[in-house]
């Protein structure tokens, strides 16, 4: 069936058969193989997009849910000329070893940022009512939802605290 | 994923006038707990009906000094919603010791509450289990039941309920607000929603065929403190082994049963005088160790106990 999704920026007019995931279409149908497949089932945050500026696990949506939505994968995140500022922190602290979770991470780290501002909590937040203090431990928990095997997390926390502007 | 089609809803009318017209039907919002048990051909639906863009995600206020949420509001909106946060805290509380970000960006509170059970065995198509194919057995009974239910089981199914969203709306006494497909609307308190598992653990909820949860309805918060704790195997991004949630002299614990647990006996316990511990001892004086989850019965009852003297404003 057919969808239009904006990936990157650029809208795609699809027909998809209905059972394709986001994270297929993007690896196997547009090429952005950036995103990564790792458990497939939400496990290990290594599909990790932004749809409409909120950062989800692509493996556990089908394409068709996201006819009209912005799709933003680590390709359209930043440039080898440009990189986002996450992006350009990762390769600052080295918070990455194989770089196999990094676009999931880095996606998830993006996404973080503007949650923050938002002032959304997390389960480590003390008081849900005061403006956030944003910890080591908000910072861990509300990137537990990606696994990374080689145990980069130091670097990770660090880059993200880099991009916040605290010193790491 | 087994071959299906799908079909995005225009209306809340149209799509449960659709789930109940079409044979293998299911409603799909969040789609965070389906998918993963489509791709393990778990639920094997012929047709979806993708009702994630009703217009059902609004937080308002009720008329009686409560809070109406809408079945499609994602648990993350819920979450940090400023109404929540101030008068609700325990929701807030239990949504985040929930899942990871990104999944409660994608899930609905609706989906939240009808999630399946994470048993291993429901899990394991290779394995007997009556809530995934009815009449083959209990493979937990006698096998890995380290995180089995403790109360409310049956010799059919000892699987949990895993929303903590559910245990808090438990303790608030929280209504479930629905859409017919015959075009009424019904509503039953969120205790009402689940079932215990009896001889049909495969039928989990009073909702009938087609039936669309359309919002949650919060009563205005009762005086007391509201304290959510939940025990588990790692510190964040893991199912239960045992929650509390706490409002007032309200109690409600997750992960112990087939569906969030309301601890009446504990209640009446407490409101006669008694301490924390008694009260949680009360409650528990039934439950059952089927081999491997009996530390389940003094875990609940410690976290109770804690729970109930941190709302309390004592030391916990």
């Amino acid at each position: 069936m057919q969808a239009t999704i904006t990936v990157n920026g650029e809208p795609r007019t699809l027909d998809l058969d209905p059972r394709t995931t986001l994270l297929d279409l993007l690896r196997e149908r547009l090429g952005l193989t950036g995103t990564k497949k790792g458990c497939d089932h939400g496990q290990c945050g290594a599909c990790t997009v932004l749809v409409n500026g909120v950062r989800i696990n692509s493996c556990l949506s089908l394409a068709v849910m996201h006819d009209g939505d912005e799709v933003t994968t680590i390709e359209g995140l930043g440039t080898p000329e440009r990189l986002h500022p996450v992006q350009k922190a990762f390769l600052e602290h080295d918070a990455f070893q194989c770089g196999y979770c990094t676009p999931g991470q880095i996606c998830s780290a993006a996404a973080l940022l503007k949650e923050l501002e938002a002032g959304w909590p997390s389960q480590e937040t003390a008081d849900l009512t005061a403006p956030l203090a944003v910890t080591d431990d908000e910072l861990r928990e509300r990137m537990s939802g990606n696994i990374c095997r080689c145990s980069a997390y130091p670097q990770i926390i660090a880059a993200i605290k880099d991009v916040l502007g605290e010193t790491a | 994923m087994r071959p299906f089609t799908y079909e995005r809803a225009a209306g809340v009318g149209e799509a449960v006038k659709r789930a109940a017209e079409t044979p293998g039907a299911r409603f799909i919002a969040g789609g965070t707990n389906l998918l993963d048990l489509m791709k393990l051909h778990i639920e094997t639906p012929t047709h979806l009906i993708d009702v994630g863009r009703l217009p059902l995600s609004q937080i308002e206020p009720t008329a009686e000094g409560g809070l109406r949420i809408g079945a499609m509001a994602s648990n993350s909106q819920v979450a940090g919603e400023e109404t929540v946060k101030r008068r609700y805290p325990v929701l807030a509380r239990a949504i985040l010791a929930g899942g990871s970000q990104q999944l409660r960006n994608k899930a609905s509170v609706g989906g939240n509450l009808l999630q399946r059970t994470r048993c291993a065995y429901f899990y394991d198509t290779t394995k007997p289990c009556n809530k995934r194919r009815p009449g083959s057995g209990c493979g937990a009974l006698e096998g890995l039941n380290r995180n089995s239910a403790i109360l409310g089981q049956s010799t059919a199914c000892i699987a949990t309920h895993p929303s903590d969203m559910a245990v808090a709306l438990a303790a608030l006494n929280a209504v479930v607000e629905t859409a017919l497909p015959d075009g009424t609307a019904g509503r039953l308190p969120v205790l009402d929603l689940h079932r215990l598992p009896g001889d049909t653990p495969h039928i989990e909820t009073a909702l009938a065929p087609g039936e669309l949860i359309t919002a949650v309805v919060l009563p205005p918060p009762p005086e007391g403190g509201q304290v959510y704790r939940k025990a588990r195997d790692r510190a964040s991004y893991a199912g239960g082994l045992a929650s509390v949630a706490v409002v007032g002299g309200r109690i409600a614990l997750g992960a112990v049963a087939h569906k969030p647990w309301r601890a009446e006996k504990a209640e009446a316990a407490l409101a006669a005088g008694a301490a924390p511990a008694e009260a949680m001892a009360a409650e528990l004086a039934e439950a059952r160790d089927n081999g491997r989850n009996g530390f389940k019965i003094a875990l609940t009852a410690r976290l109770g106990a804690a729970a109930l003297a941190e709302a309390s404003g004592s030391t916990p």
